[in-house]
């Protein structure tokens, strides 16, 4: 069966600007990032659709000792989107050092950067950003 | 299905070896043998852990090479578990269905790590791997901001000030410290309290240094056996009466962090195989990979309600002569933390405990122990429980 929304198609609506999941057309659930099945029912009669890029942060860190390759202290954040996804990515346009409590619950909307790979990845890739919305 | 019993066991120390991988195991494989009364002719099948080595020594394929080492006869199987951290879990636990189902009678289980060759800015990145490639490594993610993103959403969720949150984290480092410090295998053996915890440099917010287990070398490894074998072999066999493993997915599926549901999967798995259920368990060995794992397990475990085990530490529940022992070894946390080995040297650290012969971090007349391993960003998680 062909895989319905692949890395390299996912990547491309983030060059776009978009952010391509799926829809289960059994149970309405919404699967993003993508999976080759419906994260709630299995079900593989999936939509690929695209999604609001709004969401809520629901936790975060800052990482101060990283990953080679990684440029320290940076905010990696995890955020439930409008259509109930969660999805993981870096909160940007804040001081790392700004980063507290409050965060939790603050409305963010979804964009997208470039990220080089290293020696161990497939290729560059666009990783998930986080801004807040201003109230 | 057949009775299954542990035999021998046997542990390297852990901490930072000169020795390689395959020596280390070699050193944990024979000490389990002798300690089983057999030899390594005797073994029908090896199930080697090992997460990294390719990356500490250039090595892949190690198990026919562990096989080699050991001497163990042409005709035996060695296949390699690799569970990140819950890889020895895995590997002791598919031993024991092998053997309860009648496959073998005898397996020699374990796994060894050299992670303290990479250094920590590698090994950072190496651990990372074990977070799913595409959507969350690029995210820079690490494992202690994993927890750490579980520790923020711990206190919001149950409304407990951050400070006093961390205040109660530290004291589950000051314990396992304690636990280690009698524990003459354990990577650091001395104690510290909790002004060393919160003095620490921070790794991810609220991690800081003491939160966290140490990257470290070691080896362990389990016989097992058919129980009627066993008996014939060793004097005090401890019977394997209860497993579980089930399988989270990447992070960004597992929403609400404070509820590990592998492991409450698994871990009900477990209590389902042996007829037990919390309130039987004398002493645990769990995945204090960092301070706020050790909470979320005990609640996964049923031991306390969910947001009720933050303090357990600090009451001096968990601690020996508590309520129930939590980490005698010293955990992760301190006896250390050689990601390929851990889950066999939980096993060893239960084993010994069942057996009475833990010394001066015995716990007084334990007869039922349960081992907890949690494998990547909650991926994997694999429990055993044993019985005297
Ligand atoms: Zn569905």
């Amino acid at each position: 069966m062909e895989y319905k929304l692949t890395f390299d198609q996912y990547q491309k609506g983030l060059d776009r600007g978009e952010f391509l999941g799926l829809r289960c057309n059994a149970c309405d659930t919404f699967t993003f990032p993508p999976l080759g099945t419906c994260r709630n029912c299995s079900g593989t009669d999936l939509e690929v659709t695209r999604l609001s890029g709004q969401g809520i942060l629901r936790t975060f860190t800052v990482i101060r000792v990283a990953p080679e390759g990684m440029n320290p202290p940076y905010v990696v954040a995890m955020v439930e989107l409008e259509e109930g996804a969660w999805v993981i990515g870096n909160l940007v346009d804040i001081n790392p050092d700004d980063a507290d409590m409050t965060l939790i619950g603050k409305k963010v909307r979804l964009g997208s950067q470039m990220v080089k790979g290293d020696i161990f990845s497939a290729c560059d890739s666009r990783v998930i950003t986080f801004s807040l919305i201003a109230n | 299905m057949r009775q299954v019993a542990v035999l021998g066991v046997g542990m390297t120390k852990f901490g930072i070896s000169e020795k390689t991988n395959l020596e280390m195991f070699a050193e944990a494989g024979l000490e389990a043998i002798t300690q089983s009364n057999i030899e390594p002719k005797d073994i029908e099948a090896l199930y080697f852990g090992n997460c990294l080595g390719g990356f500490e020594e250039g090595q892949l394929h190690m198990a026919p090479f562990a096989h080699a080492e050991l001497g163990l006869p042409l005709s035996v199987p060695a296949t390699r578990f690799e569970s990140a951290c819950a890889t020895a879990t895995v590997a002791t636990r598919h031993a024991a269905l092998l053997v309860a189902a009648g496959v073998y009678d005898l397996v020699l289980a374990g796994g060894t790590e050299r992670a303290t060759t990479m250094g920590t800015s590698f090994a950072t990145r190496t651990f990372a791997m074990a977070s799913q490639a595409q959507y969350e490594c690029p995210a820079g993610m690490t494992f202690p901001g994993v927890f750490a993103m579980a520790a923020h959403m711990y206190a919001n969720k149950h409304g407990i000030p951050l400070k006093e949150l961390k205040k109660h984290m530290a004291e589950v480092a000051v314990k396992n410290h304690y636990h280690g410090s009698m524990n003459p295998k354990a990577h650091f053996q001395k104690e510290i309290d909790v002004e060393t915890v919160l003095g620490g440099m921070m790794v991810a917010d609220p991690l800081q240094l003491f939160d966290c287990c140490p990257f470290s070398d070691g080896a362990a490894a389990v016989v097992v056996a058919e129980a009627g074998k066993a008996r014939d072999l060793v004097k005090k066999p401890i019977y394997v009466v209860g497993t579980g493993q089930a399988s989270g997915g990447p992070l960004y599926l597992q929403q609400d962090l404070t509820r590990v549901r592998a492991r409450e999967a698994s871990v009900a798995q477990a209590y389902r195989d042996s007829g037990l259920g919390p309130d039987d368990i004398d002493v645990v060995e769990l995945h204090d990979c960092f301070t706020i794992a050790e909470i979320l397990a005990l609640e996964s475990f049923g031991f306390y309600d969910f947001g009720k085990a933050y303090d357990a530490a600090t009451k001096g529940e968990t601690a020996l002569k508590g309520k129930v022992v939590v980490n005698p070894s010293g955990g992760l946390k301190a006896k250390g933390h050689p990601i390929g080995a851990t889950g066999a040297a939980q096993v060893t650290e239960i084993v010994e405990q069942l057996r009475g012969e833990s010394g001066p971090r015995q716990v007084e007349g334990a007869r039922i122990g349960l081992v907890d391993t949690l494998g990547g960003d909650f991926g994997t998680v694999c429990n055993i429980i044993l019985r005297s």
